[in-house]
């Protein structure tokens, strides 16, 4: 249990912006959070709300220029954004992976997937090729892949999608790391596959003690997999809560209004009862509108909303929302 | 044991490609053209065992015959042994003019693709330059500086390729380089040298191995210019574009000496063209069936 009070990585006041044609993008404005050892953390947000960029800045993997990454990342104590190229790339894929949305495209078509897994073995553990080799077979029994021997020798196009999603597990666990962001694991796969997904990340988290971002925006996974959610709305961090308290009690508008647009089934389904929506869309990087970001859409809004940009209100441990009605 | 499977699975790949080829007779004819080019100057000194400079002056500009198959030249030298000799030079050169442009184009091209900035436009503004005139005028351009001869030649020529090369590498490299898979590469942590030998360049290589036979083709072409235009490789050393161009003076009393020269031009060019578009047809995942 002392374990689970060290936080892993620390990240404050991260300003992520992209210098464009059009101006000014910014795409992270200000997150918090902290990431403890061996949880789960959701990470929850529609399209383009910075979910990914958040990810993508703490490993550093936006090119710069014309991304600007400010703020501070601090993992194990190390502050990340002052680390050299070389001092980054260590900590790539040896203390903290990624494993992306796409499983198709995210695996390279003229190398096979035992040399693709091996690589980064190779590359931080020092491990000479045979070795590696036998590790990256290893790690594909691990993630259950049927004929660990065979698939390692065969190239991504032989395999399915879910196949190739566990490969990508099993190389972002190669090196032990103790942090993986998962992009939308399971975005791109069938819903059969998805908890097959699911459940194998769960019992990995277990067995190596890795933390885990889970970056989403399916409740469902959610609700399946996090201990504690962060809910992002135009690159800002909008609500924090356990995810049961989040479930049973969601304090912002805009979480309020993506539980709400959930369908429900079984006993609780009301007969007749319409889905629920958020009018409107996610404004576009360029048109932030002033004073709370969600107003526009929010079906609460007041005057105050309008005019002022409500700061957090901390209620509690891991329990903050950016509202003025909570204020 | 992991090689092995390795092999095969490439294998695999290949034969995919080697059907598709073989049933595009245009291709298969330009392959087996160029098949015919190579056992012809490997075997030059077994197919004609003379020397192909020898003169004769009494036999000068005579007609094919039953002893000089293709005729004479003006200085009594067998014209089917110099175009066989002939074929040495220009497969040689044809390989030098290649190794210069893929040795500096790609790894130019790779760089200024992935790289990008500041070096990507000083690459870029020096392709410009370059490619802004047309490759032979390049070339003869740069023999003028030089020099003849067949060292020259090579490097002249070799050199008028290399921007195409690199306009080439760097635009597969901007699609590859945006591939997830390239970003996946770099989370794991690996080193840029490694991303663009193991994860970039494999990806381009078809775009490259059609260009290289295409090229194969033209700079056959750009050294029987030279040659033609007495720039190239020096008499008496047999070369095919020189020979057709001290030909063109006995034109109309022996058209035979310039005539036999320009097929062998001809179908060496052809056979690689062919070769090439086949290659690419073949190689292109797109028109896979």
């Amino acid at each position: 249990m002392k374990d689970q009070d060290k936080p892993l990585l620390t990240i404050e006041g991260l300003h992520t912006r992209f210098h464009t044609l059009d101006g000014i993008v910014n795409a992270v404005d200000g997150v918090d959070m902290v990431v403890y050892r061996g949880e789960t953390l959701g990470l929850v947000g529609e399209s383009g709300c910075g979910k990914s960029v958040t990810a993508l800045s703490v490993l550093r993997l936006l090119a710069c220029p014309p991304a600007e990454i400010r703020g501070t990342i601090r993992f194990q104590g190390v502050d990340l954004l002052g680390l050299s190229r070389e001092g980054i790339r260590r900590v790539r894929g040896n203390a903290v992976s990624m494993i992306f949305q796409e499983p198709m495209t995210s695996l390279n078509p003229v190398l096979t997937i035992g040399e693709q897994i091996a690589e980064s073995v190779r590359l931080h553990q020092k491990l000479p090729g045979q070795e590696a080799w036998r590790w990256a077979e290893t790690m594909l029994q691990m993630v259950q892949i049927p004929n660990p021997r065979q698939r390692a020798k065969d190239y991504p196009h032989k395999l399915s999608g879910g196949m190739r999603q566990r490969a990508m597990i099993a190389m972002a666990l190669s090196c032990n790391p103790q942090l993986i962001f998962a992009d939308e694991p399971t975005t791109a796969l069938d819903v059969t596959i998805q908890a097959q997904i699911l459940n194998l990340m769960q019992d990995l988290k277990e067995e190596f003690h890795t933390s885990i971002v889970l970056i989403t925006h399916d409740l469902g996974v959610i609700a399946e997999m996090a201990s504690r959610v962060i809910v992002m709305y135009a690159g800002q961090v909008v609500e924090e809560a356990p995810v049961r308290e989040l479930f049973k009690n969601p304090r912002h508008p805009y979480t309020q209004g993506l539980l709400a647009s959930v369908p429900v089934m079984g006993k609780k389904a009301k007969m007749g009862r319409r889905l629920q929506e958020i009018p409107g869309v996610v404004p576009g990087p360029l048109e932030t509108p002033g004073g709370c970001r969600f107003h526009p859409r929010c079906p609460k809004v007041m005057d105050r909303c309008r005019r002022e940009s409500p700061g957090e209100t901390v209620l509690g441990e891991h329990r903050r929302v950016r509202c003025w009605l909570a204020a | 044991m992991t090689e092995e499977k390795g092999h095969r699975e490439y294998a695999g790949r290949f034969r995919k490609s080697w059907a598709k080829l073989k049933r595009n007779k245009a291709a298969l004819f330009g392959g087996a053209l160029l098949v015919l080019y190579l056992f012809t100057a490997l075997l030059a000194p077994v197919l004609y065992p003379g020397s192909p400079s020898a003169l004769n002056l009494m036999i000068s500009l005579e007609k094919p015959s039953r002893d000089h198959f293709l005729g004479t030249d003006e200085l009594g030298r067998t014209i089917l042994g110099r175009i066989i000799w002939g074929s040495r030079v220009s497969l040689l050169i044809a390989l030098g003019v290649i190794s210069v442009g893929l040795l500096l184009g790609v790894p130019l091209g790779l760089i200024s693709g992935y790289y990008g900035g500041k070096i990507d436009f000083a690459i870029q503004r020096v392709t410009d330059m370059m490619l802004a005139f047309p490759g032979f005028l390049l070339a003869l351009a740069l023999v003028a500086v030089l020099g003849v001869g067949l060292k020259n030649t090579v490097i002249s020529i070799g050199i008028s390729m290399i921007p195409i090369y690199i306009r080439l590498v760097r635009g597969c490299v901007l699609s590859v380089k945006e591939q997830v898979y390239v970003e996946a590469a770099r989370a794991v942590g690996s080193k840029d040298f490694r991303i663009i030998v193991r994860h970039i360049l494999p990806n381009v290589m078809v775009p490259i191995t059609v260009q290289t036979s295409l090229g194969m083709g033209t700079a056959i072409l750009f050294a029987a210019g030279l040659g033609f235009l007495g720039l190239g490789v020096q008499p008496p050393n047999p070369e095919w574009g020189a020979m057709l161009g001290s030909g063109r003076a006995y034109l109309f009393n022996a058209p035979h000496v310039a005539t036999f020269p320009g097929v062998a031009i001809f179908f060496a060019v052809l056979s690689f063209n062919l070769l090439g578009d086949g290659l690419r047809d073949a190689l292109d995942p797109r028109f896979r069936i």
